[in-house]
Order: C-alpha cells, then sequence, then structure tokens
C-alpha cells in the first residue's frame, strides 16, 4: 500500500505540470494582461512596453512559464490585480471554499445515502417514483436557476436568511448556499445509492444474512450498506475537488468571497498569476483526493490489494 | 394436488427419535410468482416431513421447485413478486407462515439453517469469514466481538479448516471451493439447529471435494442428530446420505420413496428416466438414455399430468387428469411403507 501511495504521488509530477502549462497557455491566448493594467482607457504604448518588460511579458511564452514555475516551487504565486499577494488572496479565500465545500459534501451524505436507501428498498413504490422525479427535476435545472429563485424566495421574500454572505462567511450563513451547490451532486448520489442498493439487495450474500435471522437494520447496514456505498464513495470523492473549484456560480449568487469569487475577478481582470495560482491548487486538491477515494477503496473492499 | 397419505408412516429416523410430530412439516404447500407474463406457479402442494436425526432427499430438475420450497420454509422468498397462497409450514406443529417476523427471526439460524449452493456469492466479499461466522453469535446469543472469535475459531476446527487460528481474519476470496463450503456449512451449523437445509451444497465443487464436504455434512448430522434437507439433482449423492427421496416436478412431489427402494424399483416414469439416465460402466458404448423434451414453463403447467408431453407411456388419461400421490403397494396388496407415486400407471411402472 505504501509503494502505491508513493508511486501516484509521483504520477502527480507530469499531471501536475501538464495541467499547469495548460492554463498558462490558455490564459495567454485570452488577451493582453497588460490591457487589463490600465482600467478602462487605452495603454500609452511607452508605459506598456515598460511594463511588458517589468513583468517578463517580452519574454519567449516557455520562458515566462518557466520563471513562473520557479517562483511557485518557493511559494511565490506573483501579486494580484489589487497588489495584494496571490498566496494572501489563497488564505482568505480557500478556507470560504472548503467550508462550503464541506457544507455540500456533508448535505450530500446525509441527505443523498439517506435517500438512496429508502428508494432502494422500496423501489417501484410511490416514495421511489417521488424521489426519483425530484431527482430528474433537479439536474436539469441549472445551479444559477436554483440558486437565485432559493436567493428569491429565502432571502428577499420570506427573509429566512439573509441573500448575500458576510466577508467573513461563517458556518451559518453557509448552509442554503451549501445546499444549493450540492444539489445537483445530492440528487445523483440519490440515484447512484438506488441503484447500487436496489441490485445488492438481490445479491446472495444479503440471502444468506437473512437466513443467518439477524435483525432487518442489522443485514442494511452491515451486509448491504457496505458494499452499496464503494460507487457512491468514488463519485463523492472525485466530487470534493469539482464542488471547489464549480463554486463559480453560487458563489457569485451568494457573493461569497471564496475561490470561485476570486477566479472569476481574475479571469475578468486578465490576472495570469491569481487564475493560474488557484487552479494549480486546484489541480493538486483534485488529484489528492482522487488518491484518497483509490486508497479508501481498498479499505472498503478487501477484494482489492494494490501491490 | 398431491397428498402423502401417511407422513409418520416413514421409515424411522436414524437415532430413533420417539417424538411423534415431526420436526418439520410442509402441508399442501403453494408458491407462485407474479410477474408481468403472468403467474408463475413454483410450487403446487407439496407434502413432505423431516425427523430429528433424518435425511430427505429432494430431488428434482432445475425449476422443479425444490429450492423454492427451502426459501420458503426459511422465508427468504423475495415476496413480492413471490406469495404463498395457501399452505402450512409447520416448525414443531407450529405454523411458521402465521408467525410474526422476529418470531421466524429468532428460528432462522437459530433453529433451522441453510448452506447455499455457490459459497462465493453467499459469502459478503468485504467481512472476513471470522466476522461473519461470529455474527451468529454475537446477535443469537449476545456474545462479545472477542468471544464471538474464539468461537468462530473453534467453529472452522470443527469444519476441518488447517490453521484456523492463522485464517479467521481471512476473506472469503482468499479461500477455495471447498474450504469456503466449510465455512458455509460452519457458519449453518454455529448453533447447533435442529434442521439444516442444503440447497445443492456441492454443486460448485469438484468430485474430489464434493465427496469429502458431504462426508463432512452427514457426520456432522449424526453428531447432533439433526434433520437435514437435501436439495440436489445429483442421484449418486444422495444413494450415500439419504433416508427419503422426495422426487420433485413442476412443484409437485411425484414419488416418494425410502432410499433404496426408489433405486431398486422406481414407481414414476419420470423417477425411472432419471435412473436411466445415470451413465454406468457396464453399458460402455451404448448410448446413454435422455428424457426427452425440456421441463415444463411454470406459467403454462400442461393439463393433466405434467410429465405428460415428455412421459414414454402417456396415455389419454394423464392429458385431462392429474394424478394424486398414490401409496404404493406390492402386487399382492402389501403396503410399501413410505412409497407413493403420482402416475396414473404406478402399477405397471413399479410391477411391470
Amino acid at each position: 500500500m505504501g509503494r502505491y501511495v508513493i508511486r501516484r504521488l509521483l504520477q502527480m509530477i507530469p499531471v501536475f505540470i501538464g495541467a499547469t502549462l495548460l492554463i498558462f497557455l490558455m490564459v495567454n491566448v485570452m488577451g493582453d494582461p497588460i490591457a487589463g493594467l490600465c482600467g478602462e482607457r487605452q495603454c500609452d504604448p511607452a508605459t506598456a512596453a515598460q511594463l511588458r518588460s517589468q513583468f517578463g511579458l517580452d519574454k519567449p511564452v516557455w520562458q515566462q512559464y518557466a520563471t513562473y514555475m520557479g517562483h511557485v516551487f518557493t511559494g511565490d504565486f506573483g501579486t494580484a490585480f489589487n497588489g495584494q499577494k496571490v498566496t494572501e488572496l489563497m488564505g482568505t479565500a480557500f478556507p470560504i471554499t472548503i467550508r462550503l465545500t464541506i457544507v455540500a459534501i456533508v448535505f450530500e451524505i446525509i441527505i443523498g445515502i439517506t435517500l438512496g436507501v429508502i428508494t432502494g428498498l422500496r423501489r417501484g413504490r410511490p416514495v421511489d417514483s417521488g424521489v426519483l422525479l425530484l431527482t430528474l427535476v433537479v439536474i436539469s435545472v441549472p445551479t444559477f436557476v436554483t440558486g437565485l429563485i432559493v436567493q428569491l424566495l429565502l432571502g428577499v421574500k420570506w427573509n429566512v436568511i439573509s441573500p448575500s454572505v458576510s466577508t467573513a462567511a461563517p458556518l451559518g450563513e453557509l448552509i442554503v448556499p451549501g445546499l444549493v451547490l450540492a444539489s445537483v451532486s445530492l440528487a445523483y448520489v440519490t440515484r447512484l445509492t438506488r441503484t447500487s442498493i436496489a441490485e445488492n439487495n438481490r445479491s446472495d450474500y444479503v440471502r444468506t444474512a437473512i437466513a443467518k435471522g439477524l435483525p432487518r437494520h442489522r443485514v442494511i447496514t452491515r451486509h448491504l450498506l457496505r458494499n452499496s456505498l464503494i460507487p457512491v464513495i468514488t463519485f463523492i470523492g472525485t466530487d470534493i475537488g469539482a464542488l471547489m473549484g464549480g463554486a463559480i456560480v453560487t458563489e457569485r449568487i451568494f457573493n461569497i468571497h471564496g475561490v470561485g469569487y476570486q477566479l472569476y475577478q481574475g479571469i475578468l481582470r486578465q490576472n495570469t498569476q491569481t487564475v493560474v495560482g488557484f487552479v494549480t491548487i486546484l489541480v493538486i486538491i483534485f488529484l489528492l483526493a482522487n488518491l484518497l477515494v483509490d486508497v479508501l477503496y481498498a479499505v472498503l473492499d478487501p477484494r482489492i490489494r494494490y501491490a | 394436488m398431491t397428498i402423502i397419505e401417511e407422513t409418520s408412516s416413514v421409515p424411522t429416523p436414524r437415532s430413533g427419535d420417539s417424538d411423534t410430530t415431526p420436526l418439520l412439516e410442509v402441508r399442501d404447500l403453494h408458491v407462485e410468482f407474479h410477474t408481468r407474463d403472468g403467474v408463475a406457479k413454483a410450487v403446487n402442494g407439496v407434502n413432505y416431513s423431516v425427523s430429528s436425526g433424518e435425511t430427505l432427499a429432494v430431488l428434482g430438475e432445475s425449476g422443479s421447485g425444490k429450492s423454492v420450497t427451502a426459501q420458503a420454509i426459511m422465508g427468504i422468498l423475495d415476496m413480492p413478486p413471490g406469495s404463498i397462497p395457501q399452505g402450512q409450514i409447520l416448525y414443531r406443529g407450529q405454523d411458521m407462515l402465521t408467525m410474526s417476523y422476529e418470531e421466524r427471526r429468532k428460528i432462522r439460524g437459530r433453529k433451522i439453517a441453510m448452506i447455499f449452493q455457490d459459497a462465493l456469492s453467499s459469502l459478503n466479499p468485504v467481512l472476513s469469514v471470522g466476522y461473519q461466522l461470529g455474527e451468529m453469535y454475537r446477535v443469537h446469543e449476545g456474545l462479545s466481538r472477542k468471544a464471538a472469535k474464539a468461537k468462530a475459531i473453534e467453529l472452522m476446527e470443527r469444519v476441518n479448516i488447517p490453521a484456523a487460528k492463522a485464517r479467521v481474519n481471512d476473506y472469503p476470496h482468499q479461500f477455495s471451493g471447498g474450504m469456503r463450503q466449510r465455512i458455509m456449512i460452519a457458519m449453518a451449523l454455529a448453533l447447533e439447529p435442529d434442521l439444516i437445509i442444503a440447497d445443492e451444497p456441492t454443486t460448485a465443487l469438484d468430485v474430489t471435494v464434493q465427496a469429502q464436504v458431504m462426508d463432512l455434512l452427514a457426520d456432522l448430522q449424526r453428531e447432533f442428530n439433526m434433520g437435514l434437507i437435501l436439495i440436489t439433482h445429483d442421484l449418486g449423492v444422495v444413494a450415500d446420505v439419504a433416508d427419503k427421496i422426495a422426487v420433485m416436478y413442476a412443484g409437485r412431489i411425484v414419488e416418494t420413496a425410502p432410499v433404496h427402494e426408489l433405486y431398486k424399483r422406481p414407481a414414476h416414469p419420470y423417477t425411472r428416466g432419471l435412473l436411466d439416465s445415470i451413465p454406468r460402466l457396464d453399458q460402455k458404448g451404448q448410448e446413454l438414455y435422455a428424457i426427452k423434451g425440456l421441463p415444463p414453463n411454470l406459467l403454462k403447467i400442461p393439463a393433466g399430468c405434467a410429465f405428460n408431453p415428455r412421459c414414454p407411456k402417456a396415455q389419454d388419461i394423464c392429458r385431462t387428469d392429474v394424478p394424486v400421490l398414490d401409496p404404493v403397494t406390492e402386487q399382492d396388496g402389501t403396503e410399501l411403507p413410505g412409497r407413493g407415486s403420482a402416475c396414473h400407471f404406478w402399477k405397471e411402472t413399479i410391477h411391470g
């Protein structure tokens, strides 16, 4: 197992380099970074040239990339459009987004798996059809629609929550945005769990467990659920990465100053450092989450052994 | 509908149990499955009984209803689509079909245990065998995790698994087929039940291991004086261990007999066909007999005797009247205890 983890960590290096290079190139294609610095007005050609050589933008792209990566490895992610260090920006943005992601994941696990188990065990009954229809609606409606409706109803009309989250973004204020962020994944988790439970419920070992005279709840929790959760955990694991980067829409709607918000600002101002820096960290998180899923896989299913 | 006239007149059990009520008695059991294409009648009025220390072999092709009957006894039928429209399953005189879920659960595993055919899929792949064996003690006897594991090791030793102590934490996939089936047997034996139902326990094993597993099962049965229902389609396995045989076809019992009588003189054309299709060394080089046709579709069981389309002796009456399970007698009318045949022409079959 140890060797496997090390091998996987080493495999992350080329993926990391490839991903960052790709992002670096894409941001470069987006347009002239200097143009954004002068605000609305056209830049003075002399100033632009000076800025260009100051930032090293007159050098070839591969050289720019090499310089950037050199800085990254010494912990210098550059400065953002407002003169703040990107690392400082990360320091405030990531804790908020992590909090939001945790809220979303907890919703996925508790609501998604519970609904999945209930519907899986009652396949074809009204509860099952009802939940199935509901998940279909949730999946087909885009997050920004769900988010805006929730904000409008709960925040503006009924005043249950405040429509925008404060800068500090405490956990309490993130519950509704977290639910919005989780909604689509939650529906997928429900469907995945349902199928898995329904399939395993007919398996021979569940029949054996019943024939052993085990109480119903023990059959479900010890025998059925453990086997059924393997694909669900894979999904939730990969979803951690997706939720952290994909919170842009939700963070915009509820004005949460997290990773999505900063990324959006970075793209808007064509600030290479911010975008590449944040995305780099997101790539690492995504890779680590995947590794965690694979390790967890072996823990849950003893038939899988990594050498 | 088939009826065994006198269930208590079957041969005396090996250990001479004096109890008059049998351990388990199935009376006129019907099981149906409601499918999209119609109602599949899997079991149509089965009667049989088992006493302590006795082995009943239930013989039949796939789809003859032998496994479904066993599942109905265990209470592990999928309901729906399955349903039991009529019949009784008496355990020590009490009808299990009218018991509450909890009452039945307490009988399962503790009083009546089951051994399944495919041990690999019947054992939970993600739990260690020690855990799965120990679970019996933890749930039914409230033992601690540690005490249960010790008991599990004991059990594994009893079914002759080498290095039981070292292997107790292994998972099912790490065992060979024969060892896995031993674990299944150990699990059924854990609480020393009164009755064990073995559903084709050796089908998935190779021949040498088959004999070992059957011997083990027979030894343990004698040791604990348990009743045993052995479901199989292997006539060779039956001859060695069974006391009496019930042959099933299309959800009915077509013939019952003490084990050796059946082999000597079958009283039903279907049983005769089964016996004739066993390869024999002294008939080397000749063509092997096979029963013509296919087992009937349970959605459309033929009118009259269900076997009539495949029967070499079928007459007009076979296509109209359902034969009942009549007691079989000698030519002079002497009763043959425990024998019955559901054939209009049993006399010709046995004496002809």
